[in-house]
């Protein structure tokens, strides 16, 4: 397979924590019901970790490039 | 087996349970080098839903009761420290997972009581899981992301500026001349991100726009697009190749091309996803 290649991950490259958050605390089956105690509340990381990851800033400007930069 | 009282089962992942997933739990470790184990359970009363669905498993592991219970992690998920090595081990286990078998993750953190109440949520979520899992067999995730380079308009940059000019004008001048540097890499940003999406559109069979990432785990470079596609194994390499080399025309810009990663951004049916822009998602 190709993907094996080029894409296979290295031992000892570490992914970017970045993207790691990005995908664990949004990603990922979320199971609902009664039975499951416990599924990290991402509001909190949201609210405690804004200043770290903000993957979460929403309704961010795609690619597109708003003019409200500032030099 | 059972969980022991002052241990809960915490769940990486489900899985069809086959040899290959044996295989690659055999000495698997995750959270503080635990073993990984396998939660299995037959599909609950099977309500006369059509064909019978594979069985499946459960990737878990038992881990303290004092550390992972709600109140705990709440505190946790505080602490960078922590939340890395728990990120690291969850996703190390579904990497190692997803290079022997087609791999659904459960979201970081999914804690369960004991296995019992582990194996009843997999029943009861079986159909469900069995046919995700069969949408994501053989397909992979990327992400793609671009960022404009942060020597693109340093503050400190001088154009030339005619020095019959008075300091008032001169000082204008550098500051629409910055500005137009910006507005020219954020077009070449917007340009890019649309061959990306072209280019895509031939490859990925789904999309999902995650929110551009800031804050102080990310580099200087502005990140201004964080895409995830899901992209059949076949095209995994053609689709990384032909991204690379659409990119390679712009200038002030960088496109990172990350993955093969398991189907996190694709874990969840798109109608379920809220970033979903289902791009023709087909049953069948």
């Amino acid at each position: 397979m190709t993907l094996a290649e080029h894409g296979e991950p290295l031992p000892g490259r570490q992914v970017a924590l970045v993207d790691l958050l990005d995908r664990l605390l949004s990603g990922g089956v979320v199971v609902t019901g009664d039975i499951v105690l416990s599924i990290a509340d991402i509001d909190l990381v949201r609210i405690s970790l804004r200043a770290l990851i903000v993957s979460v800033g929403a309704e961010n400007r795609p690619a597109a490039g708003g003019p409200g930069v500032r030099p | 087996m059972t969980t022991a009282d002052d241990a809960l089962t915490y769940v990486y992942a489900a899985a069809p349970l086959t040899e290959a997933l044996r295989d690659a739990l055999n000495g698997l470790r995750g959270i503080h080098g635990s073993p990984v184990l396998c939660v299995t359970a037959p599909p609950a009363n099977g309500t006369g839903t059509g064909a019978p669905s594979p069985p499946l498993a459960f990737a878990t592991s038992h881990v303290p009761e004092r550390e992972f219970n709600e109140r705990a992690l709440k505190n946790h998920f505080e602490d960078l420290e922590w939340l890395e090595e728990v990120a690291r081990a969850h996703h190390d286990v579904v990497q190692a997972l997803s290079t022997r078998t087609t791999v659904l993750p459960l979201r970081m953190a999914t804690v369960y009581q004991d296995d019992d109440r582990a194996a009843q949520a997999l029943a009861e979520q079986h159909h469900a899981f069995a046919d995700r899992l069969a949408q994501l067999s053989a397909h992979t995730e990327f992400g793609v992301k671009i960022y404009l380079a942060p020597t693109a308009a340093p503050a400190g940059t001088e154009p030339a500026t005619d020095a019959s000019l008075t300091p008032g004008k001169a000082y204008l001048q550098r500051r629409r001349a910055q500005h137009d540097a910006q507005e020219a890499v954020y077009g070449q940003a917007q340009r890019a991100a649309e061959v990306v999406g072209a280019i895509a559109s031939r490859y990925a069979t789904q999309h999902v726009r995650h929110p551009a990432q800031s804050g102080a785990l990310t580099g200087p470079a502005e990140n201004v697009l964080n895409d995830a596609y899901l992209v059949p194994d076949a095209y995994a390499e053609p689709f990384r190749a032909a991204i690379e080399e659409a990119v390679s025309q712009f200038d002030g810009i960088r496109v990172e091309v990350t993955g093969p990663w398991a189907p996190y951004s694709f874990a969840m049916p798109p109608a379920e996803s809220r970033h979903a822009a289902d791009e023709g998602e087909e049953r069948g």
